[in-house]
C-alpha cells in the first residue's frame, strides 16, 4: 500500500503556476452570467496564490450546478452523489492528510440533503475548506426553494412560498464548531480568491459562504451587487461575539468573519505496514 | 432408520439461561474458554432480547471433540439461573426427554414451555448456596455444576476466571472460585456427561475468535487501512476490533455521523488510494445503497461487511437471518455489477474478508460481504489459521503519460487507476456516465462501452475454486450459504454414516454467478436441495434466476431466529429419497 499512497512528483515544475493552469479544457454547463463562473475563477486564483501543484489538490463535490466545479479544474476531482461531498472529502483527507482538500457545492446539496454532514464536518474539524455557492434555489431541477430561500418566494413546487424560515449557514457552522468562517460574493472574484486562500491556509474546517446569484431562476439576485459591503469589522476570534454579529447582520457583510482556535482533527497514523508485521493472533490464542 | 452421530466424535450442547444481568453469559463464556483449554472444539452463540440490562439472555454452547462450529439438534443440558422471561426464547432451545434441566429450587416452577419437553429436572438451591460465600453469585454456582458435568478441572476454571477478572483483583477471583467450588459440591453425585482426553495443547495451537473479529482481522490481512464506522447491532464488534488494530499497521478508523457518511468516507479514502471498509447491518446497508452505485460507476474499490439480522426494518437486531441477499444483489439502481460474497463459518470470515479485499481492489469494484449474526457474534475454537498471501493489489497508473484515460476501455475491463499525488494522472471520478477519459457523457456509445467494461471485469476474472466449498459426493446435492453451512456439513456426515451419499456446495461467491463451475459441480446430480434461513427463499430464487439446473430442485427454508439444525436437514433429505 505504501507505494500506492506516496507518489513523488517526477519533474518538479520550475515556472510558477498560473490560475489558468488550474483550469481544465471542459466548458462549464452553467448559464451565461451565472455567479459560479466567478467562483471557479476565484478558486483557481486562490490556488495560484498558494502555488499548490494540481496533483496534490483534490476538489470534491456532490450534485447541483455548482457541484460541477471539480471537472472544470485540472486537479484531482470527485463528483459524487447528492449531499455527500463532505463525507467523501473527510475520508480522503483522513486517509491522505498530505493532500489539500477543497469541497464545493451549492445550498441544496450542502444544507438540505447534506445538512447533517455539514454540522458534523464542522464538529470534526478536519483540515478541509468548504466553499458553498449559495443562490437560494435549486437550479438544476429548474427553480425550487432551497433551505436558504425566503419563506414567501413563489415557485412551482411550493406555490406561494415554503412558509419556512430560512437556514443561516454561518450561524449553524459557528455553533457546530467550524474553525474559520467567511462570506464572499461571486461579483468580487479577487476578494473571494483572497478569502479562499486564507481559508485553505487556516488549520481545521473552514467554511466560505459565497453569495452566487442564479441569473435564470433568481434574476432579482443581480441586485446583490449593490447590497454587499466589506464587513465593517475585523474577524473575531471570540465565538460569542461572532455569534452576535452573525445573528444580527443582514447577510451582506463580506470578508473573513471568524477565526477559531480549535486544533484540527488529527489522526495519527504512521507508515502503512503489512498486517504480518504485527501479531494480531496473540489475543486469540488459547 | 435412526441416524446417529459419527461414532468417534463427542458432542455436548449446553444452554445457560438467566435474566439479563444474572451472569449467564459469563458462566457460558468461562465454561467455554476453560473447555477450549482442555482441548474441546465447538462454539458459543448467544441469544438475547433487546434490553441491554434486565431482559433475557442465554449462552448456547456446543463442545465437540472434532472441529465443528455448527449447532446440534437439541441441548443435552439446560441450566437456568432463574426463569425470568425464558419463555421468550424457549423455541430456540430445543430440549428432549433425555435432556437435563438444572434449575434453582427457589426459582419457582419450571415454565410449561420448558417442562413440556419431558426433560429430567434436577433442582439445586443455587441462589441460597451462593450466599454461603460473601458476595458469592449464583452464576458461579452454576459454573461449578457445569464444570463438574463436563469434567473440567478446577485449575482451568481458575486460570480462565483469573484472565477474565484480571483487573478486578484477587479478592474477586477467590470469591468466585469459592462459589464455583460450592457448585461442584452440589453436583458431586451427578454422573459426568462429557469428558475429553487430549494431548496438552500448545499455546497458540487453537484460537478462540468470533466471526466479527475474524472479519476484522481478515480485512487487515487483505490490506484495509481505513475504516469509517457507524455502530449497529450485530456488526459493531467488527468495527470495535478494528479501532485499536488499525493504528498498529498505519491505518485509521473514523466514526461517521451516519451510514450515508461512512460509505462516502470509505469512497473518499479508496479514491485516495487507501483500501477501505465499513461494517453494518440491514438498515445501514439500505442507507448505503445509493453510494454503492456511485462506487460501481466511479470504479472505486471498497468492502462493506453486512452482518445480517432479522428484517425487514429494525426487525430483530440481536438475532440471525439470511435475508439480505436480495438487497445486496439487486438493491442498486441501474445496471450496477458488483461483488457479493458470503463467509461460510466463523473461521471463513478470515479468508472470505481477505479474499474480498483482494477482489475489490483488483477489479476496482465494491464488494458486499454478507456475514450473519450467528457467525458474527459466535465465539468459536479454530485451529491456528494458515496465513494467506492474498493482499490488495490495485492496478495503479504510476506513469499516466500524456493522454491518461481513467476509464480506458480495456480487454480485461480493468483500467489503471490514477491516485491523487500522481503527476499527470488528474481526473474527476464521477457518478455521471462518462467517456473513457472520465468526462461526463450522455452518449449511447459511451454508456454501452462503459457498462460492458464494468461487467466484463467481473465476469472475466478468475475466482479459482474459492467461489464455493464443495465436499462429499453422491447423486444428491445440497446448496447452501453462510452459517447454515455448518449444519449442512454435519447433516452430510450423518447421512454418510448411514449410507446416504450427498454432495455439499456452499457458496462463497454470490455475484457474479458462476454457471460453468456450478454445472461442472453438478455433473451426475439428480436432486438438489437448497437450504437457507429466509422466509421467501431468497437464495433459491437467486439460483433459479442465474443458474440452469437439469436436476430436480427443492427448497428447505425458514426465517430466523430459529437456526436450521443438522437433524432437520437429514429428515428433509430422507423424506425426499
Amino acid at each position: 500500500m505504501i507505494d500506492m499512497i506516496s507518489c513523488e512528483q517526477i519533474a518538479p515544475k520550475t515556472s510558477p503556476w498560473s490560475a489558468t493552469d488550474y483550469k481544465s479544457k471542459l466548458k462549464p454547463i452553467w448559464c451565461p452570467g451565472c455567479g459560479d463562473f466567478s467562483v471557479l475563477m476565484a478558486v483557481t486564483k486562490a490556488m495560484e496564490a498558494l502555488q499548490l501543484a494540481p496533483k496534490d489538490l483534490a476538489v470534491v463535490s456532490g450534485i447541483g450546478c455548482s457541484s460541477r466545479i471539480p471537472a472544470y479544474t485540472s486537479c484531482y476531482g470527485f463528483h459524487g452523489v447528492h449531499g455527500r461531498s463532505l463525507p467523501v472529502a473527510a475520508g480522503l483527507k483522513a486517509a491522505r492528510p498530505d493532500l489539500t482538500v477543497l469541497c464545493t457545492g451549492g445550498d441544496g446539496d450542502g444544507f438540505s440533503i447534506g445538512g447533517n454532514h455539514f454540522m458534523h464536518a464542522c464538529r470534526r474539524n478536519l483540515d478541509i475548506t468548504y466553499v458553498v455557492m449559495d443562490n437560494q434555489v435549486y437550479g438544476m431541477t429548474k427553480g425550487q426553494a432551497s433551505p436558504t430561500t425566503a419563506p414567501d418566494w413563489d415557485n412551482p413546487l411550493t406555490p406561494g412560498g415554503t412558509g419556512i424560515s430560512p437556514f443561516f449557514p454561518l450561524v449553524i457552522a459557528l455553533a457546530a464548531g467550524a474553525n474559520f468562517l467567511a462570506r464572499g460574493f461571486s461579483g468580487d472574484p479577487e476578494g473571494t480568491a483572497h478569502i479562499i486562500k486564507q481559508a485553505i491556509e487556516y488549520p481545521g474546517f473552514s467554511f466560505v459562504h459565497v453569495l452566487s446569484p442564479c441569473v435564470t431562476y433568481r434574476p432579482e439576485q443581480k441586485e446583490w451587487r449593490n447590497m454587499v459591503r466589506p464587513s465593517p469589522v475585523e474577524a473575531t476570534t471570540d465565538s460569542a461575539r461572532a455569534a452576535r454579529r452573525l445573528m444580527t447582520d443582514d447577510g451582506f457583510n463580506i470578508g473573513v468573519l471568524f477565526r477559531g482556535d480549535r486544533q484540527p482533527f488529527n489522526l495519527h497514523h504512521g507508515a502503512s505496514k503489512a498486517a504480518s508485521s504485527y501479531d494480531f493472533g496473540a489475543q486469540f490464542e488459547i | 432408520m435412526t441416524l446417529q452421530e459419527p461414532t468417534n466424535s463427542k458432542s455436548i450442547s449446553i444452554v445457560v439461561a438467566g435474566s439479563g444481568g444474572a451472569g449467564a453469559m459469563t458462566t457460558g463464556n468461562t465454561l467455554f474458554d476453560s473447555a477450549a483449554k482442555l482441548g474441546w472444539h465447538g462454539s458459543l452463540t448467544r441469544t438475547l432480547g433487546p434490553q441491554i440490562r434486565g431482559g433475557e439472555a442465554a449462552a448456547l454452547l456446543r463442545l465437540t471433540s472434532e472441529p465443528n462450529t455448527g449447532p446440534d439438534d437439541y441441548y443435552q443440558v439446560m441450566l437456568a439461573i432463574d426463569w425470568k422471561n425464558v419463555e421468550r426464547f424457549a423455541p430456540e432451545i430445543p430440549l428432549r426427554p433425555d435432556s437435563l434441566i438444572i434449575c434453582d429450587s427457589g426459582a419457582g416452577d419450571v415454565p410449561e414451555v420448558i417442562a413440556q419437553s419431558g426433560a429430567k429436572i434436577v433442582q439445586f438451591p443455587i441462589a441460597k448456596a451462593a450466599k454461603k460465600v460473601k458476595k458469592g453469585r449464583p452464576n458461579m454456582v452454576a459454573l461449578g455444576i457445569l464444570a463438574h458435568l463436563t469434567n473440567i478441572p478446577e485449575v482451568l476454571i481458575s486460570e480462565t476466571l483469573g484472565q477474565k477478572l484480571g483487573a478486578k483483583g484477587d479478592q474477586v477471583l477467590q470469591t468466585s472460585l469459592a462459589t464455583v467450588a460450592i457448585g461442584r459440591e452440589l453436583a458431586a453425585d451427578m454422573k459426568v456427561l462429557a469428558s475429553i482426553e487430549t494431548e496438552p495443547l500448545k499455546k497458540g495451537d487453537h484460537w478462540i475468535i468470533s466471526g466479527n473479529q475474524a472479519a476484522g482481522l481478515g480485512a487487515l490481512n487483505g490490506g484495509i487501512r481505513f475504516v469509517a464506522a457507524y455502530p449497529i447491532t450485530p456488526a459493531t464488534e467488527v468495527l470495535e476490533w478494528l479501532a485499536p488494530a488499525l493504528p498498529e499497521v498505519g491505518g485509521v478508523l473514523v466514526q461517521a455521523e451516519d451510514e450515508l457518511s461512512s460509505i462516502n468516507m470509505i469512497i473518499g479514502s479508496s479514491y485516495g488510494g487507501v483500501p477501505a471498509l465499513t461494517a453494518t447491518s440491514g438498515p445501514g446497508l439500505a442507507l448505503m445503497i445509493e453510494s454503492l452505485g456511485l462506487a460501481v460507476a466511479a470504479e472505486v474499490p471498497l468492502v462493506v461487511v453486512n452482518v445480517m439480522r432479522g428484517g425487514p426494518s429494525t426487525g430483530i437486531p440481536t438475532k440471525s437471518e439470511q435475508s439480505d441477499l436480495n438487497i445486496a444483489v439487486y438493491g442498486l439502481h441501474g445496471d450496477a455489477p458488483h461483488l457479493v460474497l458470503a463467509p461460510l463459518s466463523v473461521e471463513d470470515c478470515l479468508f472470505c474478508l481477505q479474499w474480498s479485499v483482494y477482489l475489490a481492489e483488483a477489479m476496482q469494484v465494491p464488494a458486499i460481504v454478507l456475514s450473519d449474526q450467528m457467525m458474527g457474534q459466535a465465539r468459536a475454537v479454530i485451529s491456528r489459521p494458515t496465513p494467506h498471501d492474498m493482499v490488495a493489489k490495485r492496478e495503479v497508473a504510476h506513469d499516466p503519460g500524456d493522454n491518461y484515460q481513467r476509464y480506458a476501455v480495456t480487454e480485461s475491463g480493468i483500467s489503471p487507476m490514477s491516485i491523487p499525488g500522481i503527476d499527470g494522472g488528474q481526473y474527476t471520478a464521477d457518478g455521471l456516465e462518462h467517456s473513457p477519459s472520465g468526462l461526463p457523457s450522455s452518449q449511447t456509445e459511451h454508456h454501452a462501452e462503459q457498462m460492458d467494461k464494468r461487467l466484463r471485469k467481473l465476469t472475466r476474472f478468475d475466482y479459482a475454486d474459492h467461489w464455493a466449498d464443495i465436499s462429499g459426493d453422491g447423486q444428491l446435492a445440497i446448496i447452501t450459504w453462510g452459517s447454515t453451512t455448518s449444519a449442512a456439513q454435519e447433516a452430510v456426515a450423518r447421512l454418510q454414516q448411514n449410507g446416504v451419499h450427498a454432495k455439499l456446495i456452499a457458496l462463497r461467491l454470490i455475484t457474479p454467478a458462476q454457471p460453468g463451475k456450478m454445472a461442472a459441480a453438478l455433473i451426475g446430480i439428480d436432486k438438489i436441495m437448497v437450504i437457507e434461513q429466509s422466509h421467501s427463499a431468497q437464495l433459491f430464487g437467486f439460483l433459479k434466476a442465474h443458474y440452469e439446473f437439469s436436476a430436480s430442485i427443492k427448497t428447505f427454508h425458514r426465517p430466523g431466529p430459529l437456526v436450521i439444525r443438522p437433524g432437520e436437514i437429514v429428515n428433509q433429505i430422507q423424506e425426499w429419497s
